[in-house]
């Protein structure tokens, strides 16, 4: 059933995206028109100069520069942030911002879909109906308030005026689960909203196609209930498209969640590539960039596998109909 | 003999955007227990539409059923959704055109097979999957086992069909409907499913409505006909006396238009000029006037009402064929 060389296939169109999106990053890096060895290091001295573009590489060519800089990238070193004062590791941050991002993705998918999946179904079923109108309008509403709105509406009401939860900050696991999930909650609300829309839209589109096949009268006439049908029936082979929404929206919630991770300080990746485009750290911006696109690249292979279970018929490439 | 399914005056209405559209107009019709029951009609004549209604599969707020249909002593047109389905499995069942969509594709065929076994007869996990396995057996599929596993798209269109109709006897019903169960199939392979049902029937002692666009079909496998012409039954015999002593012109037309064994090559297949009349729209005569090479003026006003003969054959036509006037 599991199809090996199949599967081996897919890891290595993946890994070629990986290369060609770091080799892209780092020929843009090459095309800006200025030194970067003087905007990385703005007061050195010319020897101190010439020593960084030895040991980053700057001075063998585009290509030379780039296997130099996946060498390293694949054995772990990500590079230097340069300070007037010294160096961080690149890594080091990564280390700190890298699970704040992906709890954050996580947490938001969750909550994203445990709305979105009963209120697709329900607003299937109910097509053209009140329940179908009142949800369909109230996400459409929704979702066209942008999310750094919404935060700032919780932060208003939630956290200053009934002063429920913290506004600012990020609390590690280790410190306590519930406190962790408190300085959470607001950020993920935001970013959830634009995709419960999403979602819902999605699902109750496919889920109506799918209620006109006939195997649902199929399976109505075997004197299933409604509900028996919708869940076990009709929501399978309807969110392959919402699987695939949801893969896609990975990669946004990783990188680019700046906007609601400097609202709430919760730092993650999305602020840390800010922060290196805004301090001019083109090394650490090239390596966080190349672990976005790894860990987007990771969780659409996670949703391809996932879908092949959903949907067999997408397992088998011999199969066209 | 008492009737299994009887259908009185049953109409189907669907709210469409541009008004109305009358799917099904005033059939009527009569299932003796223990007797196949062939319908027939073009793609269109409102078939496959009657007979969803007549179980009640018919979904969604456009969808208008009128009339009465009673199954085996229940009113099904008075009960709740609910009630009319505890009669589905054990009682009706259905069979669909195109195996490949009635299928659920992303299901397991035992899954599919044993899920009527769970819910309708509460059989156990371990039970309903030995019995499904004997199900597949009846309707014999070589290799159960290894059917049960696959998905439907593993398997060829005979196969899916008789999965099919495995699902549809699993809780041994009394009425099978049989919608166009070998259009979709190979020649060969119609032989084989009519075959098959026709032993089952006798095995099951079911009764059956079989749906078919094929006059052939029809012959050897039902006891009664029912001709149905743009939503409306128009006529309505054993299938014997129908295919020898025919009242309705559109019957006799239908039967023309079959080629036959003994037709020269070359020969010129004979067709029903012009197409169904437009189901929002329905003139004031009899529907099949405008088509009909012995249509009268009194046809083009009036709607033919069913007249019956003594013998019960019923029929809707103001100069049937072989009747004095």
């Amino acid at each position: 059933m599991f199809k090996f060389g199949f599967w081996l296939q897919r890891v290595a169109q993946l890994l070629i995206v990986l290369l060609l999106v770091t080799f892209g990053v780092s020929m843009l890096l090459r095309l800006i028109p200025v030194d970067l060895a003087t905007i990385l290091l703005p007061v050195a001295s010319e020897e101190e100069r010439v020593m960084l573009r030895a040991e980053l590489g700057f001075d063998k060519g585009p290509i030379g520069y780039y296997l130099q800089w996946l060498g390293n990238f694949v054995q772990g070193d990500f590079g230097k942030i340069y300070f007037s004062g010294g160096t961080e590791n690149v890594s080091d941050h990564l280390k700190q911002a890298m699970p704040r991002s992906l709890l954050l993705m996580v947490y938001t998918q969750v909550l994203a879909l445990a709305i979105a999946i009963p209120l697709g179904v329900l607003s299937a079923y109910r097509a053209g109906r009140r329940s179908d109108k009142v949800i369909s309008n109230t996400l459409f509403t929704l979702s066209s308030i942008p999310n750094f709105a919404i935060a700032l509406l919780l932060i208003i009401f939630i956290g200053v005026k009934f002063a429920w939860l913290p506004t600012l900050g990020y609390v590690p696991i280790a410190e306590g689960y519930w406190e962790h999930l408190k300085h959470m909650i607001m950020p993920v609300i935001s970013l959830s909203v634009g995709l419960i829309a999403t979602y819902t839209r999605l699902l109750r589109a496919d889920m109506i196609a799918a209620l006109r096949e006939d195997y649902v009268t199929m399976a109505a006439s075997k004197g299933l209930s409604d509900q028996r049908i919708l869940w076990r029936h009709v929501l399978r082979p309807s969110s392959v498209t919402l699987m695939t929404s949801a893969a896609l929206s990975m990669g946004g919630l990783i990188g680019g969640a700046i906007v609601i991770e400097s609202i709430f300080a919760t730092y993650g990746v999305g602020f840390e590539v800010f922060a290196a485009i805004a301090g001019r750290q083109y090394i650490a911006m090239q390596s966080t960039v190349a672990v976005i696109a790894l860990f987007y690249v990771f969780f659409n292979l996670v949703v391809d596998i996932g879908t092949g279970f959903v949907d067999p018929r997408t397992r088998d490439r011999r199969v066209n109909a | 003999m008492s009737s299994l399914l009887s259908i009185k005056n049953l109409g189907v209405n669907f709210d469409t955007a541009r008004g109305s559209l009358e799917a099904v107009h005033g059939v009527d019709i009569e299932i003796p227990a223990g007797t196949s029951v062939g319908v027939v009609g073009e793609s269109g004549s409102g078939k496959t539409v009657m007979c969803r209604a007549a179980m009640g599969l018919l979904q969604g707020s456009n969808v208008k059923r009128s009339g009465t249909v009673i199954f085996d002593g229940h009113e099904l047109t008075a009960m709740s959704k609910e009630e009319v389905r505890n009669l589905f499995g054990s009682g009706m069942a259905m069979i669909f055109q195109d195996p490949m969509t009635a299928l659920n594709p992303v299901r397991r065929i035992g899954s599919q097979l044993s899920e009527g076994l769970r819910v309708r007869l509460e059989m156990s996990k371990k039970d309903a999957m030995v019995r499904s396995k004997e199900l597949l057996e009846l309707v014999r599929i070589p290799n159960p086992t290894a059917v049960l596993n696959s998905f439907p798209y593993q398997l060829s269109g005979g196969m899916r069909q008789r999965v099919m109709i495995a699902i549809a006897i699993a809780c041994n019903p009394k009425l099978l409907f049989a919608d166009e169960p070998t259009t979709a199939l190979d020649v060969t392979v119609q032989a084989q499913i009519l075959q098959l049902l026709r032993e089952l029937r006798e095995d099951l002692k079911m009764s059956m409505v079989l749906v078919t666009h094929d006059l052939g079909v029809v012959a050897g496998n039902t006891d009664y006909v029912a001709v149905m012409y743009a939503g409306e039954v128009v006529e309505y015999a054993p299938t014997t006396k129908l295919f020898a002593d025919m009242r309705m012109p559109y019957t006799e037309a239908l039967l023309e238009s079959i080629p036959k064994v003994d037709h020269k090559s070359g020969t010129r297949l004979a067709v029903i000029a012009g197409r169904l009349p437009n189901p929002t729209d329905r003139g004031a005569g009899c529907s099949f006037a405008p088509r009909c090479k012995y249509a009268q003026e009194k046809c083009h006003k009036e709607h033919p009402e069913l007249k019956k003969d003594p013998d019960g054959h019923l029929y809707r036509c103001w100069y049937p064929i072989g009747v004095a006037l």
